[in-house]
């Protein structure tokens, strides 16, 4: 396949929201994400900021009603999705983009094998025999790091890090070109979190996958991703590589979500929240989502929602604090230089 | 797997025994002394004693009981008073009518029920879900007879495709079978709906579905497989139930059952009949439910886990 560009992902403008009988939830509201081949993205915020949902976006797993999902392009590896028949569909999950799930608790089916819903992706994709499915599954399972004979066990038999292995087992099966990972380790114990981080980067190295990392956890970002996007109620507030937005923070959200981690060398300080919460969903901000909880707002944040505009290099931020004062800086940055 | 069956096997035993001493008792509190009913109002003393004898009413409740036991373990029910038929050989007459009426009606209940279930859960809240729980509050509401009545109305006097009543023929067992299965069918969707809308839920749907299955695939071979338990549950209960008879259908379609059977008995103040038909009919109830324990062993694997441990 030949593409012009060079991009394994391309979504423009997209929305989501749920319409309930409560109300209607704007879940994402105008996302804009491309991600190159072979990167990895970190998707950063805290809960409800709608991280999951445009994960499933890309899928077209967003459960419909009540789902509505709105957006101008939805390209995976130079294609566009969006209105495709459930056949391709099909084709295109699980050998085009994958997604890890969250909880390994809840995502395997407990009545079949592991070998099987292993081998399930592998005879849709490769359109092989069962057994043939079967013996790469437990390739897989191996890869994983788990004994071959155990494909014939079912998840209850496993602990939560193997049953996790088994889900990345069942993502990885045909080698998609685009891993989407949401929040892979929220779910497991701390000395099984490296395990799982360090096998993916390993497999994703392997394999030459790109990877969305889906994360409220910013350690695993500096670990293994090249960009960052950090979302706020259903944006992205502000995106970029790796260094731009660890090292030259702009956004007073991304900044809080820093302040909130505990330092080492400094144990007496007594961590800075970011207090409040994230705005109701069911209804359209007027101004800056972020404002009502920003140490920095002014009265003309509450006016309209701020664009993202690009603040050099790939640093794109959303904030209209840089536009008022070009000589505005947020207290992190100070710091930093 | 196979030595938990064995227990549960040998575990019948004291359950068979406590059912057959609670049907006996209630049976010996239920009735006055059968001796004067059969030898009439003339009968001196020595003659009504000597007919206790031979009917086996002499000693006391637990002396009879036990008695029973070992008859019922050669086979022997006793003898019915008012036909003087044995006892066992009445049921036996009886249960080949009752098996293929209770399996038949639970094959029509299955085929309705279950796909409209899955149908009523996957499109939940739409007109399809709508159509398919009012059929079955009306399966549910419908008097039994009262369908049966209708089927014959049509299908026999107006069309003539099948008989209206006896068990003659192959095609005589199919009205009081779709009469019986209809409304078995009504309990089983409303099941199968919810059992489903659990499921569809599930997480690991949405792990399907990211594979690249298929929407049929992901509702029939992912969802409803966990779906199952529920539905064999009902399906167990409701077999156990037609087993011992389904006596409105039989009345009304003269289906010569098992159900017939014990309410003729009971009408005649026939004992050994009641009794025997119940006890009969227990140990059939116990075998299902035994049989639907192993079904969940097949179709859950961590149930076999428990079991096996």
């Amino acid at each position: 396949m030949v593409k012009e560009d060079k991009e394994i992902l391309n979504i423009e403008d997209l929305h989501v929201r749920f319409e309930t009988e409560d109300g209607i939830v704007y879940a994402v509201n105008g996302i804009n994400l491309k991600l190159g081949y072979k990167r990895t993205l970190g998707l950063v915020g805290e809960t409800g900021a709608g991280k999951t949902t445009t994960a499933l976006a890309m899928l077209r797993l967003v459960p419909d009603p009540p789902g509505v999902v709105e957006c101008r392009k939805l390209e995976i590896n130079g294609r566009d999705v969006r209105d495709i028949s459930a056949d391709e569909l099909e084709q295109v999950r699980g050998k085009e983009i994958s997604m890890i799930f969250q909880d390994p608790m809840t995502a395997l089916n407990p009545v079949f094998t592991v070998g099987e819903q292993i081998a399930e992706s592998i005879e849709i994709h490769e359109k092989c025999s069962k057994e043939d499915a079967m013996k790469k599954a437990g390739d897989m399972l191996e890869l994983v790091g788990i004994p071959r004979q155990r494909a014939n066990e079912y998840p209850h038999q496993f602990s939560g890090g193997m049953k996790q292995r088994v889900v990345i087992a069942i993502a990885l099966a045909c080698n998609p070109k685009l891993l989407i990972a949401d929040e892979p380790t929220t779910a497991l114990d701390v000395t099984i979190q490296a395990q799982v981080l360090e096998l993916m980067t390993e497999l994703k190295e392997k394999y030459d996958t790109s990877m969305i990392m889906i994360t409220h956890d910013l350690g695993i970002v500096a670990e293994v991703c090249d960009d960052v996007a950090v979302m706020y109620s259903g944006r992205i507030v502000e995106q970029g590589s790796l260094e731009e937005v660890f090292g030259k923070t702009m956004h007073p959200y991304t900044e809080g979500l820093f302040n909130s981690l505990p330092n080492i060398k400094n144990r007496q300080a007594k961590l800075k929240p970011i207090h409040g919460l994230m705005p109701d969903p069911t209804e359209i901000p007027v101004g800056c989502p972020f404002a009502p909880r920003c140490n920095y707002a002014t009265e003309a944040c509450k006016k309209a929602i701020p664009e993202l505009k690009c603040a050099g290099g790939t640093h794109l931020v959303a904030c209209s604090a840089y536009e008022r004062d070009p000589e505005f800086r947020i207290d992190r940055s100070k710091k930093n230089g | 797997m196979h030595r938990y069956i064995i227990k549960r096997l040998i575990m019948l035993i004291p359950v068979l025994l406590g059912v057959a001493f609670i049907i006996f008792a209630i049976m010996n509190v239920a009735e006055g002394d059968p001796v004067y009913q059969v030898a009439g109002p003339d009968a001196t003393e020595e003659q009504l004693d000597a007919l206790r004898e031979e009917m086996g009413l002499n000693g006391s409740l637990i002396q009879r009981y036990f008695r029973y036991i070992g008859n019922l373990l050669r086979g022997d029910l006793g003898t019915s008073y008012i036909s003087r038929m044995d006892v066992m050989q009445l049921y036996l007459l009886r249960l080949p009518n009752t098996l293929r009426l209770a399996s038949i009606a639970m094959v029509v209940a299955v085929i309705i029920s279950v796909p409209l279930g899955i149908v009523a859960a996957v499109n939940q809240n739409s007109w399809k879900d709508t159509i398919a729980m009012v059929l079955a509050l009306l399966g549910l509401s419908m008097p039994n007879f009262w369908l049966g009545l209708l089927l014959i109305i049509l299908f026999s006097l107006k069309l003539g495709w099948f008989p209206s009543g006896g068990a003659e023929g192959v095609v005589s067992v199919v009205l009081p079978a779709v009469t019986v299965g209809v409304g078995l069918a009504a309990l089983l969707t409303r099941t199968t709906r919810s059992s489903m809308l659990d499921v569809l839920r599930q997480d690991y749907l949405r792990t399907a579905r990211a594979k690249g299955v298929s929407e049929n695939n992901v509702v029939m071979h992912h969802a409803l497989r966990n779906a199952l338990i529920p539905i064999i549950t009902i399906f167990g209960v409701q077999f156990s139930n037609v087993l011992g008879g389904s006596v409105l259908a039989e009345t009304v379609f003269a289906w010569p059952g098992v159900g017939r059977l014990v309410v003729d008995a009971i009408d005649q103040r026939d004992i050994p009949t009641v009794t025997g038909a119940l006890v009969m009919t227990t140990m059939l109830v116990t075998v299902v439910n035994l049989l639907v324990d192993i079904v969940y062993a097949y179709v859950d694997p961590r149930i076999k886990a428990q079991y096996t441990k």
